[in-house]
């Protein structure tokens, strides 16, 4: 079965929580080899979206949730997430068109697009430490879930899997992009705080859409 | 509301914080009293971060139509502001450039080009200009040679030695090398390729030239090691004997 708005609205509403949840820990990390500040951005960011919710006209598609994140993060997140996220949010509207419901196809080519929209945004490339890292093993294994016929719910759990997999793997990593980057060899041994929220927002993602497919 | 100057290209400075930006702004004035120069620094609320909406007030307020520079600090600078030049409508993000300069320098090199009613490619060459030879040669360090003050004798219009070309010249200006002499030597003096000083200090730098202070009277040592940089040096040394037009 398809992932329409209510389950949209729902994913935001979780995302916000789970970012909440882990707003201290998103500013160690990024206290570490940045400049921590991306939990609370990323909060003021998600919280700002939860009122504007309610506001969504009859009618509304998960394409236009995914819009009103993207726009609502890029004016209220001042770091590099703001743009990033917001570009990635505003490629995945995008690619959902006007879709009332979204399959597993569909939430592939959604991701896919994210993605693509935050590397042309930002210029990274696997294993730059940053959250593509996260996000490229995430579209490949949404891919793969995709094309083996997995539903919505499946595509998402297999993208999140892989980006928590993904995050993990950016600790030993030495940064090139970003604020991290200025660090050198000292930003090893620290996970990318980037990749760390994209896999808090994926897991949301599945978790959300699985009680949705169990409702 | 503020709006851009009518007839000149305006300028954004976009940093981390509220008070760079602002002055950059309050620097560059003195250069470019009447150009269209506009901070947007900061975040909304005034904490450390880049305002998409503060950009793009920016740039809507620096527009008069002859198109916007913006010059960016840190790396998410420039993410916000690529990000507000995809929201534009087409014709204007056309006349918009993000140039990847330094911002002070480059920000105060842009300002006097944008003063004196150059267009919009032509600022974002000054803007450009301000990495001077910086960034080809990162590695050979300052100029040492060549750090002989105004009054070091040296022989007037002498070569220096087979490899290069020096001039002397005495500064004619009655208010001696200000900001807008110093801008047209270094915009001159990017137009060549090769690498020319002026007492020991890149040509290319607006901010090297004019913090040389060189009042009516002293003496401006033009140089070039370089083969072929005889047409530049003389290029430079008639341009100071000429007063820039205003002695």
């Amino acid at each position: 079965m398809g992932l329409d708005i209510t389950w949209a609205v729902d994913w935001v509403r979780r995302s916000a929580q789970v970012i909440s949840e882990h707003r201290v820990e998103l500013i160690t990390l990024d206290r570490e080899i940045g400049d921590g500040d991306h939990g609370e951005n990323m909060d003021r960011g998600f919280q700002a979206v939860l009122p504007k919710l309610d506001d969504l006209a009859a009618g509304s598609t998960p394409g236009d949730v995914l819009k009103l994140v993207a726009t609502t993060l890029i004016s209220t997140v001042g770091g590099a997430a703001g743009p990033l996220y917001g570009t990635a949010y505003l490629k995945a509207a995008a690619a959902a068109g006007g879709a009332v419901s979204l399959d597993g196809p569909a939430i592939s080519a959604i991701l896919t697009a994210a993605r693509d929209g935050v590397v042309a945004r930002g210029k990274a490339e696997s294993g730059d430490k940053t959250m593509i890292d996260a996000w490229t093993p995430a579209v490949d294994a949404a891919a793969a879930a995709a094309t083996a016929g997995t539903d919505a719910a499946g595509v998402f759990a297999a993208a999140a899997d892989a980006a928590e997999a993904g995050a993990v793997a950016t600790e030993p990593l030495v940064a090139r992009k970003g604020r991290a980057s200025y660090l050198g060899e000292r930003s090893a041994g620290h996970r990318d705080p980037g990749a760390e929220s994209s896999a808090l927002l994926l897991r949301a993602a599945a978790d959300t859409a699985a009680a949705a497919a169990g409702a | 509301m503020r709006v851009g100057s009518p007839g000149k290209v305006g300028l954004v400075f976009v940093s981390h914080s509220s008070d760079i930006a602002r002055g950059l702004v309050s620097l560059a004035r003195q250069m470019a009293p009447t150009a269209s120069l506009f901070p947007a620094g900061g975040t909304d609320d005034g904490r450390i971060g880049t305002s998409f909406d503060l950009v793009t007030a920016g740039i809507a307020d620096a527009d008069a139509g002859e198109g916007v520079v913006v010059l960016c600090d840190l790396g998410s600078a420039i993410l916000t502001a690529e990000t507000a030049l995809d929201f534009l409508d087409d014709a204007v993000r056309d006349r918009v450039r993000i140039v990847d300069a330094p911002l002070v320098e480059g920000g105060v090199a842009a300002a006097v080009a944008a003063e004196s009613g150059d267009p919009l490619d032509v600022v974002v060459e000054a803007a450009e200009s301000a990495w001077g030879g910086r960034r080809d040669d990162a590695s050979e360090g300052a100029p040492s040679e060549a750090q002989v003050a105004g009054d070091a004798a040296q022989p007037i219009d002498g070569d220096r030695a087979a490899s290069g070309h020096t001039r002397s010249i005495r500064l004619v200006n009655s208010d001696g090398l200000h900001a807008r002499p110093a801008a047209e030597l270094v915009k001159l003096a990017s137009t060549f390729a090769q690498k020319v000083t002026v007492n020991g200090t890149d040509a290319k730098s607006l901010l090297g030239i004019m913090s040389l202070g060189l009042t009516k009277g002293a003496q401006v040592d033009i140089a070039s090691e370089d083969p072929d940089g005889r047409e530049a040096v003389d290029s430079i040394a008639a341009l100071v004997e000429s007063g820039f037009g205003e002695a």
